[in-house]
């Protein structure tokens, strides 16, 4: 009987959980150590910003880890919607602090690289601009999680928010993109693939490993408390309605 | 679409009864425009500069402000269990729920919006444009919005929350909209700007009465 | 026939009542009686489909009810906790506004004879910001007989009614009985229908069946 409870025993993924979580912490860890040596030491400086530039490999990865937590939520929500997977609702209300937290890191590495080059703070760039308007539909996203008192509603309700504002990204960043064009031309960074010079590619991409690792060690941590919290709030129901 | 318009008329004739609303609106918009004058001062020259901008920014927050009772007091007095029992579906009734509130509040705002033109000093080649970009992008408004009106029934904080979900979403009509006016006023191509407004209304018109949908239902479960 | 097999109820994240059977004929009456939280109202809106049951099924005349939920709500009034009454609207406006909703064409003769059904024909002109709340009441449960359909679910209907309306509304069950229609009805045992099925829902609640299995 008490299987028909959400959430009631998911130990097959609570086990699971524990095999990868020590495993995407090591991934972090080293690849975070190697990425930052890289980074610091022997990616070369920019020929026209200098030292500062550095920053660029903070910056690029928490603003791709920033559109691809906004991802995984979306596919989470849609998974929780059309399949009402309990295990899909905890993975993207656990996505969104996380995907949060790399949008605003994103957007201070920005503002901190942008200031040697412009001398403010804040510039109205494109790319800029886009991640400060995900970072907005985030907390909208977390607003309306914690907006309801009934915790199935309060995925339903979020889930189609996620959806919404999926399909809106795009077009966010198209006018945004348009917006600018016609108001800034410059921009921090034009990563164009082909012009990147390997020594500066390698260091970013084990930089989006070690957040991506991170990634999943957090969101795994994230749901295992999840987890716990509902399994405390069914003893607390059970114990007000005594069923 | 009989019923459809049924709906329609009945939201209408609520709306008018009750009155202050649409008036209300269009009172919050006129004096969201008049706080910009008096905050950055009355230059011809800088208000100009701003004046599609500031328009287009008050007319999204009067839409937004004006979307949170959309489906509150349906919600709230049963009448919205009664409609998802009616032979219309949860679609459609979302479609003539947003229709009859343009019609309320999206239109006054489009004929208020020529005389703040006027107060913020705005270059006459813009006037048309304005409302020709505020006809394309306003149904937009409403329809971007019911989706999040649907979303905040029965929460918590409604209005602040309601803002926080739809005022991003709102972006590229704000974007758009003030370029499209911005562009008639200078001299450059708008009608590129208004083929995408126009796009961004059938795209929407396409895709949000089934996330409205979608969202009334959970919320009356 | 309506019939309802196995249902699970779970409302948030708790089991309100599991293994639910029931079945109501033509001409017959189901009586939900149990105590608060035991799910009456909810069982009420899985029958008229605004909830999904977490399991089991749910039979009209032999055919799945929730497969098509247009077709299923096209048989069904539901009276819930809620009357809604439009305030600027008048009495008459209101009643042929909810009857015109779905679908058919309902003469103001119609509306005014179910009205009268509930003694308040004279209130039609009045608009609904005047109505106490046993009338809004009434004014609702005309609704449910302007525009015909066979299967009633009423959520606690005497609430707020006096005798009088009370005895109006066990008259106008046993005149839809009669006709062939069905009646569900929740209540606080403040009403008395000839040969009614009860259902007490807290039989099915966790509590009751671990205790039975124990």
């Amino acid at each position: 009987m008490a299987d028909l409870h959400r959430f009631a025993n998911p130990t097959r993924f609570l086990k699971l959980a524990g095999y990868i979580q020590p495993w995407a912490l090591a991934v972090f860890l080293i690849s975070l150590s190697v990425g930052l040596y890289m980074s610091f030491f022997t990616a070369p400086a920019d020929y026209q910003q200098g030292e500062s530039a550095r920053i660029m490999y903070v910056h690029v990865p928490a603003a791709w880890m920033a559109m691809f937590c906004y991802t995984i939520m979306a596919l989470a929500s849609a998974v929780s919607l059309i399949w009402k997977h309990p295990l899909a609702d905890v993975s993207a209300r656990s996505t969104a602090p996380v995907g949060a937290a790399f949008t605003f890191l994103a957007l201070v590495t920005g503002s901190l690289w942008g200031k040697p080059m412009w001398g403010t703070w804040w510039v109205w760039d494109a790319r800029l601009t886009s991640v400060l308007v995900l970072l907005f539909l985030y907390i909208g996203y977390m607003a309306l999680q914690g907006a309801f008192d009934d915790r199935v509603r309060a995925a339903k309700a979020s889930a189609i928010l996620a959806l919404v504002g999926f399909v809106n990204v795009p077009i966010i960043k198209f006018s945004v993109d348009w917006w600018n064009t016609l108001h800034q031309p410059a921009s921090v960074v034009k990563m164009s693939g082909s012009s990147i010079h390997p020594s500066m590619l390698w260091p970013l991409l084990i930089m989006a490993i070690a957040f991506k690792a991170y990634y999943v060690w957090i969101l795994l941590v994230r749901m295992r408390s999840e987890l716990v919290a509902n399994k405390v709030r069914i003893l607390r129901l059970k114990q007000v309605h005594g069923g | 679409m009989k019923q459809f318009a049924f709906l329609v008329r009945r939201d209408l004739s609520l709306a008018f009864r009750q009155g202050m609303d649409s008036l209300m609106v269009v009172a919050f918009f006129v004096i969201a425009v008049v706080l910009f004058p008096l905050g950055v001062g009355p230059e011809p020259g800088t208000l100009a500069r701003i004046s599609s901008g500031v328009i287009w920014v008050a007319a999204l927050l009067s839409a937004m402000l004006s979307l949170e009772r959309l489906f509150q007091t349906d919600y709230e007095d049963g009448s919205l269990e009664l409609l998802a029992l009616s032979s219309l579906p949860m679609e459609v009734t979302v479609l003539a729920k947003v229709t009859a509130h343009w019609i309320t509040t999206g239109l006054p705002l489009i004929i208020a919006a020529p005389v703040l033109a006027v107060l913020m000093q705005m270059e006459t080649e813009g006037f048309v444009i304005l409302i020709v970009a505020l006809l394309l992008g306003t149904p937009s408004l409403s329809l971007i919005g019911a989706v999040g009106a649907a979303l905040i029934l029965g929460s918590r904080r409604g209005g602040v929350l309601l803002s926080l979900l739809v005022l991003p979403l709102y972006i590229p009509i704000l974007i758009f909209g003030v370029s499209a006016v911005d562009g008639a006023i200078g001299g450059y191509e708008f009608k590129a700007q208004l083929l995408i407004l126009s796009g961004f209304f059938i795209g929407s018109l396409a895709l949000t009465p089934w996330a409205g949908a979608a969202g009334l239902r959970q919320a009356l479960e | 026939m309506f019939q309802g097999k196995d249902i699970t109820c779970i409302r948030g994240e708790r089991l309100v009542f599991t293994g639910l059977d029931f079945s109501v004929g033509s001409g017959g009456a189901l009586v939900l009686i149990g105590p608060n939280g035991s799910g009456k109202s909810s069982l009420l809106r899985m029958m008229a489909g605004l909830l999904r049951p977490a399991s089991g099924k749910m039979e009209w005349n032999g055919e799945n009810a929730l497969d098509d939920f247009d077709e299923h709500a096209s048989n069904l009034h539901y009276v819930g906790h809620h009357d809604a009454v439009k305030p600027v609207l008048s009495v008459l406006e209101n009643v042929r506004f909810w009857a015109g909703v779905r679908g058919g064409e309902v003469s103001d003769k119609n509306i005014l004879t179910a009205l009268d059904a509930f003694a308040a024909k004279h209130l039609a002109d009045i608009p609904g910001r005047f109505l106490s709340a046993g009338q809004k009441r009434r004014v609702n449960l005309a609704r449910i007989i302007a525009a015909p359909a066979p299967l009633w679910l009423l959520d606690e209907p005497t609430t707020a009614l006096d005798r009088a309306s009370i005895s109006l509304l066990d008259k106008a069950i046993k005149h839809h009985r009669e006709g062939g229609g069905i009646v569900v009805l929740s209540t606080h045992a403040d009403i008395d229908l000839e040969a009614a099925t009860v259902l007490d829902i807290s039989d099915y609640s966790l509590k009751k069946i671990e205790r039975g299995a124990a």
